[in-house]
């Protein structure tokens, strides 16, 4: 492969001295001889010839060569005519004008190996430094920059010459300077003043690009030196955003996970242990709403989630209030003893689930509008992860609306802080309870719509969150939403710094130990409630 | 607690195991009673679990620490003894190295890591299974008690120990055999693991060391140390007033229970064949937790009853239906704590007089 | 830190303040006894007459102030257990004894001795604590409920039992908190022969509602009102008061 471009390089910068000749440039050989040879080598180098030409026939040419279109007549006097077979008819490729009364049978077909492919490809790319439109030269520059290829740099020169759009003439210019630095030519002033354009160009490539260099003379080894240093710092800046980025993301899961606990637990005290299995309820509620929708409306599938975000709600809720009429509100009071019937609470829902969908995970599609994923600078932004930032957001904002502004979140507060006063002021408490308990079940249904789209949809889905989202609420200060909100973002983020340097699981004890740590300096989170109620 | 049901489960213990001694060792297998050594194993497995059940009840039923990380220190007694069985295999092995245990040289482990030094000597391992427990239960009490941690965040906290521990001891280079934990033990003491004396002296010993941890517990909880350990776990507060301080009564019991749960664990290897990570899983702690509210809540009597109860009855369901018994297994959680608060034992003696020492719903 | 404690006081408070949440539930609060004095305290709901006695004791730490027991002791410095083994006791609102064990056992307990798990864990019942026992036993007049479990007394005599543990602990100061609620007249009054009895021999500081109780103790009252003392005197003294008059019938 390599020496493969070293060839083409070699013949490029051969044809492009034979151009750059005006002497010469009358008797010029015919660019387009070399195709009708018999060799494949000699179709090649024709092909880089052509391509650095200027002929405007070339793009033409090489296409119909790639698309095996392009045939060679037989030669009389002259040169053999060269034609292109369209819907219409042939047409020669030197001149672009139809061709008529020509017999198939005396033509031949220009005959491709992976050589001539690959030349065909190399040509193109250089092709492209002329193509008409900015955006293609642009690109074209972009992959000379990146084979920073000695050879391409007087056919920079020379696009550069003509090129007008400040886009692609800044990529031009990069790329010569690539070259340049990889040849080892030019002069200290040259070399750094490509330095300068390597480094305010500013990625990774560059970066390693001088890394690669071996300079001799002390001022370009300096510049280049700081080039890398202060690329390495840029780099280690966008290294942070994105460990911020993923930190954002695993908090937004935490908090999506651990936002209905902190209404069940922080807000009624209730341990749920059965919580993370609401949460599997809602990611299985999410597989059904997407099978129905494959077998009877499969153009909606892009919109799967927006009818499992409310179904998942309403089935993880109305199981909570179930759980709560049948079984919690016997144990009030009882903290150890609810945490231990919710424990097998959680244990008959995963078996139930492990009955009538079976043991393995589940396949739950990600629509289209959710998967691929955002460049900016050096920070790699999925669709999904950013998806999921922004709903718990809104789950997180819907939760605290609905405890703030409306009466049922007024009653809910009344009842957790003075339940008799609550009663004797005519609130239906038992009622209230319930409601309570099911909203909090219903967003942690919710919240198994974001994670099928993440995590296996299998029936111990939810045993995987339930100590994370203790610690949690805990870590956040019981009864506080804020609270949660600060603590799994916090925690998503650190657990995230950590990885790198401890490795994921490690980094995961090294948080629990914290996490145990602190919960034991203070027992009531970093944002503790006061008061004479909470010291039971 | 009661003096005559306590007398009579030592004694049903201990004629149990050495009636199952002798009809396997000294019966034919043709013989209608014989039993087989399987059996003489699962009994065994069943005593060890019930080690467990009275070291959770000791911390849970009278001190009101609701642990579910016990099994923790069961599962740390079982990778000590574990060790002591890995480095017996000698050059048996596959790799057939005389130092390394096979998992080792498979992950190209050059030297023995310096905690596996000492393994190789069977007092230094047995005390190992002891000492490690109790120390971790030593720091993780001290900094839990003396900051007041109490109720369902302790349980919240020790459930977050062992699942630290869990994904500790899955990591491969830990050096405790990741994934696959221990295994493929062939001797123990210099006796044939598979031979039927080792067996049914692991089941004499298991019964053995059941009766005087049983001993030692009702020791413990019928002294005076035991009478305010029951005033703390009922009003902690006031025993301070009267100039106790609880968090050191507490943390007495859970580094004495930490190391019967270790004793337990030790035994259990052996006669399981295997130690591996998953015995750290919160799932087991949980469940050694309805072994002692099936039994009946501090009452320690009731937890040994709960665990071979419950175990047996895994032990049926999971060979007969394994679809049903996580559902079985579900609603005896629910149905116990709702319906039986007291356990078994607590249902058999609902006709006496309420004693000190049992537990208050 | 403005003037040391009175000379030969036993308990010293000078100038406390504890606010919760930014409530100011004591206020600049001062208050000087005498070894050997019993004090009533009286106050309406809320004066902060509990939030006192969790002051002495080390369940609340003031944010400002000076609580000095005996000579130079900062109690402020201290925990439960290491102010109790002081020689302070307390009772609570709510009796609190230890329900599932015997009267005897409760005050077994209470026993002043070595509180320490390795002392606890070997010891046994001396002949001088089962005299000891059976002396207290007979000053609460709960002789023949000693085989009896604790939490089956009656309220009246959970009241006693918890005075009883208070007895056994043999503490220099008692702090009583609202000795007589829910009692009959007639245990009331015993009550109140009993405190007398008690202050015999140990300082008492009694909180309670009840003015006539108060009254037939016949000792020195200190009125606390919105976290501070209102008014400190002999019972007319007080309820001569115009400004603890306003407070007790104004509103
Ligand atoms: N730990 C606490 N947290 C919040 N408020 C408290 C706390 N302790 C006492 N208070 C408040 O301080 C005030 C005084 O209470 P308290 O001392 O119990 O009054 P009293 O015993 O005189 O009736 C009350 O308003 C009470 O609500
Ligand atoms: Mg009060």
């Amino acid at each position: 492969m390599n020496s493969l471009r070293n060839l083409i390089a070699v013949l490029l910068l051969g044809s492009v001295l034979a151009i750059a000749s005006p002497a010469r440039a009358d008797d010029a050989p015919d660019p387009f001889l070399g195709l009708a040879s018999e060799s494949f080598d000699e179709v090649a180098s024709a092909i880089a010839g052509l391509a650095v030409s200027g002929n405007p026939q070339a793009a033409a040419t090489i296409q119909a060569l790639q698309d095996e279109t392009l045939f060679v007549g037989p030669a009389g006097d002259d040169a053999p005519p060269i034609l292109i077979k369209t819907d219409a008819g042939f047409i020669d490729a030197r001149t672009n004008k139809p061709v008529a009364d020509v017999n198939e049978d005396d033509l031949v077909p220009v005959k491709v190996n992976n050589a001539v492919r690959r030349a065909i490809e190399a040509a193109k790319g250089g092709l492209d430094l002329f193509a008409a439109d900015p955006a293609l030269r642009t690109k074209a520059a972009e992959q000379l920059f990146v084979s920073h290829d000695a050879a391409a740099v007087p056919l920079l020169a020379r696009a550069l010459e003509k090129e007008s759009n400040p886009a692609a003439r800044t990529v031009m210019l990069q790329a010569q300077a690539a070259a340049l630095l990889a040849a080892g030519s030019g002069s200290d002033a040259e070399r750094i003043a490509a330095i300068a354009l390597l480094r305010a160009r500013g990625d990774v490539e560059s970066k390693s690009l001088l890394q690669s260099l071996h300079e001799t003379s002390k001022p370009v080894a300096d510049a280049a030196a700081a080039a890398i240093s202060s690329l390495q710092r840029i780099e280690q800046l966008w290294s942070v955003l994105q460990s911020v980025f993923y930190g954002l993301s695993l908090g937004s899961v935490l908090l999506l996970a651990a936002s209905g606990l902190a209404i069940t637990f922080g807000v009624m005290g209730v341990i749920n242990m059965a919580h993370g299995e609401m949460v599997m309820l809602g990611a299985y509620t999410t597989f059904v709403v997407q099978q129905v929708i494959r077998a009877y409306a499969p153009g909606l599938f892009d919109a799967s989630l927006f009818f499992a975000i409310p179904l998942a709600f309403l089935v993880s809720g109305v199981v909570g209030i179930l759980i709560e009429r049948c079984l919690i509100r016997f144990l009030y009071g009882r903290p150890l003893e609810t945490l231990l019937a919710t424990w097998g609470l959680s244990l008959v829902l995963q078996q139930a689930v492990r009955s009538s969908f079976g043991s393995s995970n589940r396949e739950v599609g990600t629509p289209s509008w959710m998967s691929g994923a955002d460049v900016i600078g050096g920070l790699t932004i999925t669709y999904n992860r950013l998806y999921i930032i922004v709903f718990a957001a809104i789950v997180i904002a819907a939760l605290m609306g609905v405890m703030r502004g409306t009466s049922l979140g007024l009653r809910m507060r009344a009842v957790t802080q003075n339940r008799r006063m609550a009663a004797a002021m005519g609130i239906r408490t038992p009622w209230i309870d319930a409601l309570t308990f099911g909203l909090g079940s219903g967003v942690a249904g919710m919240a198994g719509v974001a994670l099928s789209q993440i995590d296996n949809v299998s029936p111990n889905l939810g045993q995987g969150y339930i100590i994370d989202s203790f610690m949690v609420v805990v870590f956040g200060g019981v009864g506080n939403l804020w609270g949660t909100v600060v603590s799994a973002l916090t925690l998503g983020i650190v657990n995230k710094f950590l990885e790198p340097i401890a490795g994921a699981v490690l980094g995961k004890i090294v948080v629990l130990i914290a996490l145990i740590l602190f919960i034991q300096r203070k027992p009531r989170g970093m944002f503790p409630l006061k008061g004479r109620a909470v010291e039971q | 607690m009661n003096r005559f049901s306590t007398n009579l489960c030592i004694a049903l213990i201990l004629g149990g195991a050495a009636a199952m001694a002798l009809l396997n060792l000294a019966t034919a297998p043709e013989f209608g009673l014989h039993v087989p050594t399987y059996a003489v194993s699962l009994v065994g497995k069943y005593l060890c679990y019930a080690i467990l059940a009275l070291a959770l009840d000791l911390v849970w039923g009278y001190a009101g620490i609701l642990s579910l990380g016990h099994a923790a220190f069961f599962a740390i007694g079982g990778y000590a003894m574990g060790m002591y069985l890995m480095r017996q295999i000698g050059t048996r092995g596959v790799y057939g190295n005389a130092i390394l245990p096979d998992f080792m040289v498979f992950l190209n482990y050059k030297e023995l890591p310096w905690y596996w030094h000492g393994f190789d000597n069977p007092l230094f391992a047995l005390s190992m299974a002891l000492i490690v427990p109790a120390l971790i239960a030593l720091v993780f009490g001290y900094l839990a008690f003396r900051s007041r941690v109490s109720g369902v965040y302790l349980s919240i906290i020790t459930q977050a120990l062992t699942y630290a521990l869990l994904l500790a001891f899955f990591r491969n280079d830990m050096g405790f055999g990741g994934n696959n934990g221990l295994t493929d033990f062939k001797d123990m003491f210099g006796l044939r693991l598979q031979d039927d004396n080792t067996r049914v002296g692991l089941l004499l010993a298991s019964a053995i060391m059941l009766v005087l941890c049983l001993l030692v517990a009702r020791y413990v909880v019928t002294s005076r140390f035991g009478r305010v350990l029951i005033a703390v776990r009922d009003t902690e507060a006031r025993t301070r007033f009267l100039g106790y301080r609880p968090e050191s009564y507490k943390l007495f019991v859970f580094v004495l229970s930490a190391i019967m749960a270790g004793i337990g664990g030790a035994l259990y290897v052996p006669q399981v064949g295997i130690i591996n990570p998953g015995e750290f899983s919160p799932a087991n702690s949980i469940e050694a937790v309805i072994w002692v509210a099936v039994g009946g809540r501090g009452t320690l009597v009731g937890a040994i009853l709960g665990a071979i109860l419950v175990n047996a009855g895994k032990t049926y369901f999971t060979g007969a239906f394994p679809e049903i018994w996580l559902f079985a297994l579900g609603f005896l959680f629910i149905l116990v704590t709702l319906l039986l608060p007291k356990g078994v034992l607590g249902l058999l003696q609902s006709k006496r007089q309420a004693k000190p020492g049992e537990s208050k719903p | 830190m403005t003037i040391g404690p009175v000379s030969g006081s036993l308990l010293y408070l000078n100038g406390v303040s504890v606010s919760f949440d930014g409530f100011r539930a004591i206020n600049n609060l001062s208050l000087v006894l005498e070894p050997g004095e019993m004090r009533a305290v009286i106050g309406p709901n809320g004066a902060g007459k509990t939030t006192m006695m969790d002051i002495i004791t080390g369940k609340t730490r003031p944010d400002e102030g000076q609580v000095i027991f005996g000579a130079e002791t900062d109690l402020t410095r201290l925990d439960e257990p290491a102010i109790a083994a002081l020689g302070i006791g307390r009772k609570f609102q709510k009796p609190t004894v230890f329900e599932p064990h015997t009267v005897w056992d409760n005050l077994l307990l209470a026993l002043a001795g070595d509180r320490r798990p390795r002392f606890t864990l070997w010891a046994r019942e001396t002949s001088e604590e089962q005299d000891r026992i059976e002396e207290i036993l007979a000053t609460i007049r709960l002789g023949d409920l000693r085989r009896m479990r604790a939490g089956d007394l009656s309220h009246g005599q959970k009241q006693w039992l918890e005075i009883g543990m208070l007895l056994a602990q043999e503490p220099q100061l008692l702090l009583v908190d609202e000795p007589v609620a829910g009692m009959t007249d007639s245990e009331t009054a015993q009550t109140a022969d009993l405190l007398r009895e008690i202050n015999r021999t140990r300082s008492v500081v009694v909180v309670e509602h009840d003015m006539e109780f108060v009254r037939a103790l016949g000792v020195k009252v200190t009125v606390l009102h919105e976290g501070s003392v209102l008014s400190e005197g002999s019972i007319d003294h007080v309820s001569a008061d115009p400004k603890v008059i306003e407070v007790y019938l104004g509103r």
